[in-house]
């Protein structure tokens, strides 16, 4: 069976719906299958549906995704509880220790995002993998920087993603590697992104599990989850109707 | 007694507006390979243009088989040939340079009977 591969970050200006299909096009032309595009907190039913258009006439599956960067661990409570039947993945920007530790023991956070260019606000560690191993959540870690990025700022985003790397195995912390760009020069295929994971310690297997089964687990969890088939956890309606 | 070198030859695609020429798409392998690995890893490389087509946007590099990730790791780094956005992507991978030859026919037929039908992709 074929491999499908899914970007879960595309971060594409929502409003200039010519560079969404843009880049659309180009995952599309390097063999993904699905794509998450990052939409703002007040995205319109239309916009949305203008964008799954353009994915379905490329044969692309669209994933509609939430970046959040709540300031406190009430910030995110707050604002989860507003949107999580609204998007089918939602990340998390932890900013904080304290939002941190609360977006590794929430069911409904997806994915953890940490910073990227400032050791001293990642906050990724033990604490927040054993929280994230348990819930089910897991750490996203976007390629785009270490393309861009170049002297020292690159050696030490690598040291500090091999280090995360390390951690998230080691408490079985799925690993998601997304794009995470907003051009398409950016964008890279999924076995050139399996080979950049080889500079942060991802072996090509893990990597691959990194591209695909991992981001798809998780779409097809919340897919699920958002159906009105779904009940509670381990509860679904399997047939309605007068003659059940 | 010495071991056979042994080598694989990428097909790569170079994807980008305006192609560079054959020494700047070679310094730019070279330095992101240096970006990477560093000297005494670029020398490890022994990466080699084989064959550059900037109308077709198309080029042939060799490098030694151990060296594979890095080389890809390293095409997939570039971002900027003299100053102008670019992506390189591999196409295929060879042990030799006819295989590599036959395989890259079948790329090119079925994208020109692709064109022909009038399928984009």
């Amino acid at each position: 069976m074929k491999r499908l591969f899914v970007d879960l970050h595309l971060r594409p200006p929502i409003n200039q719906i010519e560079k969404v299909r843009n880049l659309v096009e180009k995952s599309a032309e390097l063999g993904y299958s699905a794509v998450g595009i990052t939409l703002p907190i007040e995205a319109k039913g239309k916009d949305v549906e203008v964008i799954k258009k353009i994915c379905e006439d490329l044969g692309l599956d669209l994933v509609t995704r939430i970046d959040l960067a709540p300031k406190s661990a009430r910030d995110l409570l707050s604002i989860l509880k507003s949107v999580r039947r609204r998007f089918e993945v939602i990340a998390v920007q932890c900013s904080t220790k304290e939002v941190a530790i609360q977006a590794a023991k929430d069911r409904r956070v997806d994915l953890l995002l940490f910073s990227s260019n400032n050791p001293k606000k990642h906050f990724f560690s033990t604490s927040e993998a054993k929280l994230a191993s348990e819930k089910n959540s897991a750490l996203e870690i976007n390629l785009a920087p270490l393309l861009y990025l170049e002297g020292t700022p690159r050696i030490r985003l690598m040291s500090l993603l091999r280090r995360d790397v390390l951690i998230a195995r080691k408490f079985k912390v799925p690993i998601v590697l997304s794009s995470g760009c907003d051009s398409p020069h950016l964008l890279r295929k999924p076995e050139d992104y399996m080979f950049l994971a080889f500079l942060i310690g991802l072996d090509p297997c893990a990597a691959r599990e990194s591209l695909s089964s991992n981001p798809m687990n998780i779409i097809e969890r919340n897919r699920r989850k958002l159906s009105s088939n779904y009940v509670c956890p381990g509860v679904y309606i399997v047939k309605r109707g007068k003659d059940c | 007694m010495l071991e056979k070198i042994r080598r694989r030859y990428l097909l790569l695609k170079v994807d980008c507006e305006k192609p560079p020429n054959e020494k700047d798409f070679l310094n730019a392998l070279r330095s992101s390979v240096i970006r990477l690995f560093g000297e005494y890893g670029a020398s490890q490389t022994e990466i080699f243009l084989v064959e550059y087509d900037p109308e077709i946007k198309y080029a042939i590099v060799r490098c030694s088989h151990k060296s594979l990730p890095m080389i890809r790791a390293s095409i997939a780094a570039v971002t900027r040939v003299a100053g102008e956005p670019i992506a390189i992507h591999v196409l295929l991978v060879s042990g030799t340079l006819r295989a590599l030859r036959r395989r890259m026919q079948n790329i090119f037929i079925g994208k020109s009977v692709k064109e022909k039908n009038g399928v984009s992709k």
